[in-house]
C-alpha cells in the first residue's frame, strides 16, 4: 500500500519517479508532498543566466529602433537617387516627392549613431535567445528537482495565467512566469493576480497597453478608445470564471478602470522601458460600478481594488477550486473535493498554501486510479527524469513542440487543454508513440525494461502492463510499451 | 512529424559519415600492409542475422515426415511437397517453406545448411533474456555489454585480414556485435514497420484491458499510422542523397512473384548494404543485423500472413546478399541465421504458437558445406517434447557457432571455449560445416 501512495506522491503530485525515488518517499507520502512546501524558494529559478523582463524588453526595443532607423536611412539613400532623377523624369508621384524632400533634412544625432555604429543585435534574436535561456533553466530544474510539487503548482498557475510567447512577449514569457507567478504559488491568490495583471507580458498579450479611456486626455487627443480584452479575460478566465455571474457592463466598466495600465517605452520619463507604467493621461476618469459595487476613481489604485474584490468573490473560489481539483485528480473531480478546496479558499481569503494543503490532505486526491493524462510537457519531463537522463533542454523543447504543447505558446488565453479530450486525438497519440520509439532507440541498450518498469512505474502497476512489457519482442519494444502504458501516461 | 524526420536523417548522415571516415582512415593504413598474407587461402566473411521474436522453426523447415507433425500443427501444418501449397523437399523428413525458393535453390547447390532441434543453453521463455543468451554467448542470462561475435572478431588471426572493424546494419548495434572491437554502423532509412505494427497491436491489447479512453484514441489512430508509414515507404528510393541504390535483382525477384518490393525493403535494404560493405577487398569481414517480428502468437499465417510474409522477406534478403556479394565474395561467405528460441510444438487456440524452446538455424553461403539438414531429431511424440510443449533441444547452438568460428575464421578451440563462449568447454564445435 505504501508504494502505491509513494507513486501517487511522485506522479500525481510530482513530475515522475526516478529510479530510487520510491524509497525516498518512505511511508508517509502525504508528509513527503507537504514537506516540499518548505522548498518553495527553489522554484524561483534564481539563475545568473536569466535577466529581468524589462532588461530584455528594453534591449529588444533599442535594437528594433536601430533597425528601423537603419531601414529609414537606406530608404533615404534610394530617395536621394530618385530625386536626382526627378529633373529628367517627372513621373514620380507626390508621396515620393514629399518623402524625398523630407530626406533633405540633416540626420538627427540618433540617426547618425545608427549609421556609424556597427549593427546591433536584432530584436528578434534577443527575444529568441532569452526565450531559449528561460526554457533551458526551467527544463533543467524540472528534470532534476526533488521538490517537484511546488514546480507542478508553478506549471499549473502559469497555464492558468498564460501568455503567448510571440512578438515582444516571446523574450519575456519566461521572466513573466518567474516574476509574477512563481513567487506566489504558495502565497495569496490576490497577490499573484495583481502581479500578473500588471506585468508587461500580460498587458501586451491582452492588449491593455493600447487601451485608452475615451474621455481621457490622450484618448480625446488621439481619438482612441477602449480595448476590453484584458478586462474580459480577467473576469472570464482568471477570476470568477465564465459562469461567474458578471455582465457585459461589468466587463466594460472594469476595462475603463484599468485604462492607463501600460508598459513604459524608451521615451517614458522616469520609468525604465519594459516596466509597468501607469499612464494617467490615458486613464478613463469617473466612478464605475463593477459587480454591484461602485468604485470612486482612485487612479491606478482603483483597478487593484477591483482585483482584491474579484479574488475574494465566491465565484472565484469555486472556479479555482474546480480547476485545481481537475488538474490534479480527475477531469470530473469529486464534488466533495471541490467543496473542500472552495471552502478553504474562502475561509483563508485565498491563501494558496492552505488551499493546496487542503488538496494534498484530502482523501479524494489519493484514490488509487490514475485518471489524468500527462500533458506533453509533463510527459517530456517524466521521460527525462525516468528514462533519458541526458536529454538536453533543447531536445525537451523540441519534443514538447512535436507533441503539440510548444512551451508558453497556447493558442488562446484559456491556456493548454487540461483534460483527456485535449490530448487524446488520434494524431496526438501517434506522436506519443513516435516519441516512445525515439526514446527506446536512444536508451542505454542494456537497460532492462522489466527492471525499469518496476523502478519508475512501481510495483503496483497494472499486471497487464507488467506482462506486456515482459513479453515484448525486443528491449526497444519493451521500453516503448512502458512509455505508452497507461501507468506512465496517466497519474 | 517533420522535425522528427529531419533528426532521423541527421542521425543517418552522421552514421554514414562515421562509417566513411572510418573506412577512409583504414584504407590509407591497409595500403602499407601486405596483401593476402596467406596467398590462395580464403578471405572469410561472416554475417550474423538475428531473427528477433522467436522463429517458428517447425514452419520454416517443417518435419512433414514426422508422424506427429500434422496432429500437433493441425490447420497451420505445412502441406507435404507435391500437395497444394506444399513445402519444397529438403530430405525425406523435412520440407522448406515454399515462400523461400531462393534458399531452396542454394540448398540444391549445397550452399545452404539447416540445423534443426537446436537451441541456446537458455531454457526459459522471455524474449529479452533469450536474446541476451543468444547474443552474449553466456551460458545463462546475465548482464554483459559485449557479444560473442565481437569477441570472435577480437580473436581472429591477425594476418591477411581486411578491415579489422565489425559492421552493424540497423538502428542499433545488436548486443552480439557490441564490445571492445570497433564497429562501423549503418542505419537504414526504412522504419521498422513490422515492429511498429506489433507494438500497436500489443498496445491495443493492453489498453483494451486497462484504459478505454486510450484504447479508443489508439484504434482511431491506427489507420493514420498506416497511411503515414505507407507514404514513408513510398518515399524510399526517391530521396537522392540518403536512399541507397536499389537492388535490382532482389526487387525483380519479389515483383516477379507478384509481390510489392517496397514491402520487403526492410529486409533487402540492410542485406544490400551488408553486401556493399563486405564485398570489397578492404571492407569489413564480420557483420551483424537483425530482423524483428517473428513473435507469431496469433494467426501465424505460415504461407500467407505474418510468418509467410517474413519468410518471403528473409528469402529476398538472402538473394540480395548473394547477388550483391558476387561470385568471388560469396564463395568466402557464411551467413548465420539464428533466433532466441522456437515456438510451441502445438498450434494454440488462436492459430498461432507461443514461446517455445528448440528451433532451426540456417547456415547459408558459398563457404557452407550445405545441401543437408543436420539434426539429432527428437521426434514430436508427446513424450519427446520438452516440458510436453516444445521441440526438444538436441543440439547446442554454441556447437554450431563454434564450428563456424573455428573452421571458417580460424579461431582456436581454446578461445572459443573460454573467452568467446564462456563455460562451454564441454560443448564441442561441430566439424564439417564449412567447405
Amino acid at each position: 500500500m505504501s508504494t502505491r501512495m509513494a507513486m501517487i506522491a511522485l506522479r500525481r503530485f510530482g513530475l515522475g519517479a526516478r529510479p530510487g525515488d520510491i524509497a525516498k518517499v518512505g511511508n508517509d507520502a502525504r508528509g513527503y508532498v507537504l514537506a516540499s512546501f518548505d522548498r518553495r524558494s527553489e522554484i524561483l529559478l534564481d539563475d545568473p543566466d536569466l535577466e529581468p523582463s524589462y532588461v530584455t524588453f528594453s534591449a529588444a526595443m533599442v535594437a528594433q529602433q536601430q533597425q528601423r532607423l537603419a531601414r529609414l536611412i537606406s530608404r533615404e539613400r534610394v530617395l536621394d537617387a530618385a530625386q536626382t532623377a526627378i529633373s529628367t523624369n517627372s513621373r514620380i508621384d507626390n508621396t515620393e516627392r514629399r518623402a524625398a524632400a523630407k530626406a533633405q533634412r540633416p540626420l538627427t544625432e540618433m540617426e547618425q549613431k545608427a549609421v556609424v555604429q556597427p549593427p546591433m543585435q536584432k530584436a528578434g534574436r534577443i527575444r529568441v535567445e532569452n526565450f531559449v535561456d528561460e526554457a533551458t533553466v526551467r527544463f533543467r530544474h524540472q528534470a532534476a528537482t526533488d521538490a517537484a510539487f511546488p514546480e507542478r503548482l508553478a506549471m499549473f498557475w502559469s497555464n492558468h495565467f498564460c501568455v503567448m510567447a510571440r512578438g515582444p512577449v516571446r523574450g519575456i514569457a519566461g521572466a513573466y512566469e518567474r516574476e509574477a507567478i512563481r513567487p506566489h504559488v504558495l502565497g495569496r491568490f490576490a497577490d499573484m493576480l495583481k502581479a500578473v495583471e500588471q506585468h508587461p507580458a500580460m498587458l501586451i498579450y491582452l492588449d491593455n497597453q493600447v487601451s485608452f479611456g475615451p474621455n481621457s486626455q490622450a484618448g480625446k487627443n488621439q481619438k482612441k478608445g477602449l480595448n476590453e480584452n484584458l478586462g474580459r479575460e480577467i473576469l472570464e478566465l482568471h477570476t470568477l470564471g465564465v459562469d461567474g455571474g458578471y455582465s457585459q457592463t461589468d466587463v466594460t466598466n472594469f476595462a475603463r478602470i484599468i485604462t492607463g495600465w501600460t508598459v513604459a517605452n524608451l521615451n517614458t520619463p522616469g520609468v525604465a522601458a519594459g516596466k509597468f507604467f501607469y499612464h494617467a493621461a490615458r486613464h478613463e476618469p469617473g466612478a464605475w460600478t463593477v459587480l454591484g459595487k461602485n468604485y470612486p476613481d482612485r487612479g491606478m489604485q482603483t483597478g487593484l481594488d477591483c482585483l482584491e474584490d474579484f479574488a475574494r468573490h465566491p465565484a472565484t473560489a469555486r472556479h479555482i477550486a474546480r480547476k485545481l481539483a481537475s488538474h490534479f485528480v480527475a477531469d470530473d473531480p469529486p464534488s466533495s473535493l471541490v467543496a473542500k478546496l472552495e471552502k478553504t479558499f474562502r475561509d483563508t481569503d485565498g491563501n494558496l498554501a492552505e488551499v493546496t494543503r487542503a488538496l494534498v490532505t484530502a482523501d479524494e486526491a489519493w484514490v488509487p486510479e490514475a485518471k489524468k493524462l500527462l500533458p506533453p510537457v509533463d510527459l517530456v519531463i517524466a521521460l527525462a527524469r525516468s528514462l533519458v537522463h541526458k536529454t538536453g533542454a533543447s531536445e525537451m523543447l523540441r519534443l514538447s513542440n512535436q507533441l503539440g504543447q510548444p512551451l508558453w505558446q497556447p493558442t488562446s488565453p484559456k491556456g493548454f487543454p487540461d483534460d483527456d479530450d485535449g490530448w487524446t486525438n488520434p494524431s496526438a497519440l501517434n506522436e506519443r508513440l513516435r516519441i516512445a520509439e525515439q526514446v527506446a532507440r536512444m536508451l542505454d541498450k542494456s537497460a532492462d525494461p522489466r527492471q525499469l518498469a518496476e523502478a519508475v512505474l512501481g510495483p503496483d502497476m497494472h499486471p497487464e502492463t507488467r506482462q506486456a512489457i515482459a513479453r515484448a519482442e525486443t528491449r526497444e519494444q519493451g521500453i516503448e510499451l512502458l512509455i505508452m502504458s497507461p501507468d506512465f501516461q496517466r497519474r | 512529424m517533420s522535425i522528427d524526420h529531419v533528426s532521423c536523417i541527421e542521425n543517418q548522415l552522421l552514421n554514414r559519415r562515421t562509417l566513411l571516415r572510418g573506412g577512409a582512415a583504414s584504407l590509407a593504413l591497409w595500403s602499407y600492409m601486405p596483401r593476402a598474407a596467406i596467398a590462395g587461402t580464403r578471405d572469410p566473411r561472416l554475417l550474423t542475422v538475428i531473427l528477433r521474436g522467436g522463429l517458428d522453426g517447425l514452419s520454416l523447415a517443417a518435419p512433414v515426415g514426422d508422424p506427429d507433425y500434422v496432429r500437433l500443427r493441425q490447420l497451420i501444418a505445412l502441406p507435404k511437397p507435391g500437395e497444394a501449397g506444399g513445402g519444397l523437399a529438403l530430405d525425406s523428413l523435412f520440407a522448406l517453406n515454399p515462400n523461400m525458393p531462393f534458399l531452396h535453390s542454394l540448398y540444391g547447390k549445397r550452399e545452404a545448411l539447416v540445423v534443426h532441434a537446436v537451441h541456446t543453453p537458455y531454457r526459459e521463455r522471455s524474449h529479452f533474456d533469450g536474446q541476451d543468451v543468444l547474443e552474449s554467448g553466456l551460458a545463462g542470462p546475465g548482464k554483459i555489454d559485449h557479444g560473442w561475435l565481437n569477441r570472435a572478431l577480437a580473436n581472429m588471426p591477425a594476418q591477411g585480414k581486411a578491415n579489422s572493424k565489425g559492421l552493424s546494419l540497423g538502428p542499433i548495434v545488436p548486443l552480439v556485435m557490441r564490445g571492445k572491437a570497433e564497429v562501423l554502423s549503418w542505419i537504414p532509412k526504412v522504419y521498422n514497420l513490422p515492429l511498429r505494427d506489433s507494438t500497436v497491436a500489443r498496445l491495443m491489447d493492453l489498453y483494451s484491458h486497462t484504459d478505454t479512453g486510450l484504447a479508443k484514441a489508439l484504434s482511431n489512430g491506427i489507420d493514420m499510422i498506416k497511411v503515414a508509414d505507407a507514404s514513408a515507404a513510398m518515399a524510399v528510393g526517391v530521396a537522392p542523397l540518403t536512399a541507397p541504390v536499389a537492388a535490382p535483382v532482389a526487387t525483380a525477384g519479389t515483383s516477379a512473384r507478384g509481390l510489392n518490393p517496397n514491402q520487403f525493403r526492410e529486409f533487402t535494404e540492410a542485406a544490400e548494404m551488408a553486401a556493399k560493405f563486405m564485398k570489397p577487398a578492404d571492407g569489413p569481414r564480420i557483420g551483424a543485423l537483425s530482423y524483428n517480428g517473428w513473435d507469431t502468437h496469433a494467426n501465424e499465417g505460415v504461407l500467407q500472413g505474418a510468418l509467410g510474409n517474413r519468410l518471403i522477406g528473409l528469402d529476398a534478403a538472402i538473394q540480395t546478399l548473394h547477388d550483391g556479394l558476387g561470385t568471388e565474395a560469396w564463395k568466402d561467405t557464411v551467413v548465420v541465421i539464428v533466433t532466441e528460441f522456437g515456438r510451441t510444438a502445438r498450434v494454440n487456440g488462436t492459430a498461432g504458437t507461443d514461446h517455445g524452446s528448440a528451433t532451426c538455424a540456417l547456415l547459408v553461403g558459398g563457404a557452407v558445406k550445405g545441401g543437408r539438414v543436420l539434426a539429432d531429431w527428437p521426434g514430436l511424440a508427446d513424450a519427446n517434447l520438452y516440458e510436453n510443449r516444445d521441440l526438444k533441444p538436441t543440439t547446442d547452438l554454441r556447437a554450431m557457432l563454434k564450428g563456424v568460428l573455428r573452421d571458417h575464421l580460424g579461431i582456436p578451440d581454446g578461445a572459443l571455449g573460454t573467452t568467446i563462449f564462456p563455460d562451454s568447454a564441454g560443448v564441442k564445435g561441430v566439424a564439417g560445416l564449412v567447405a
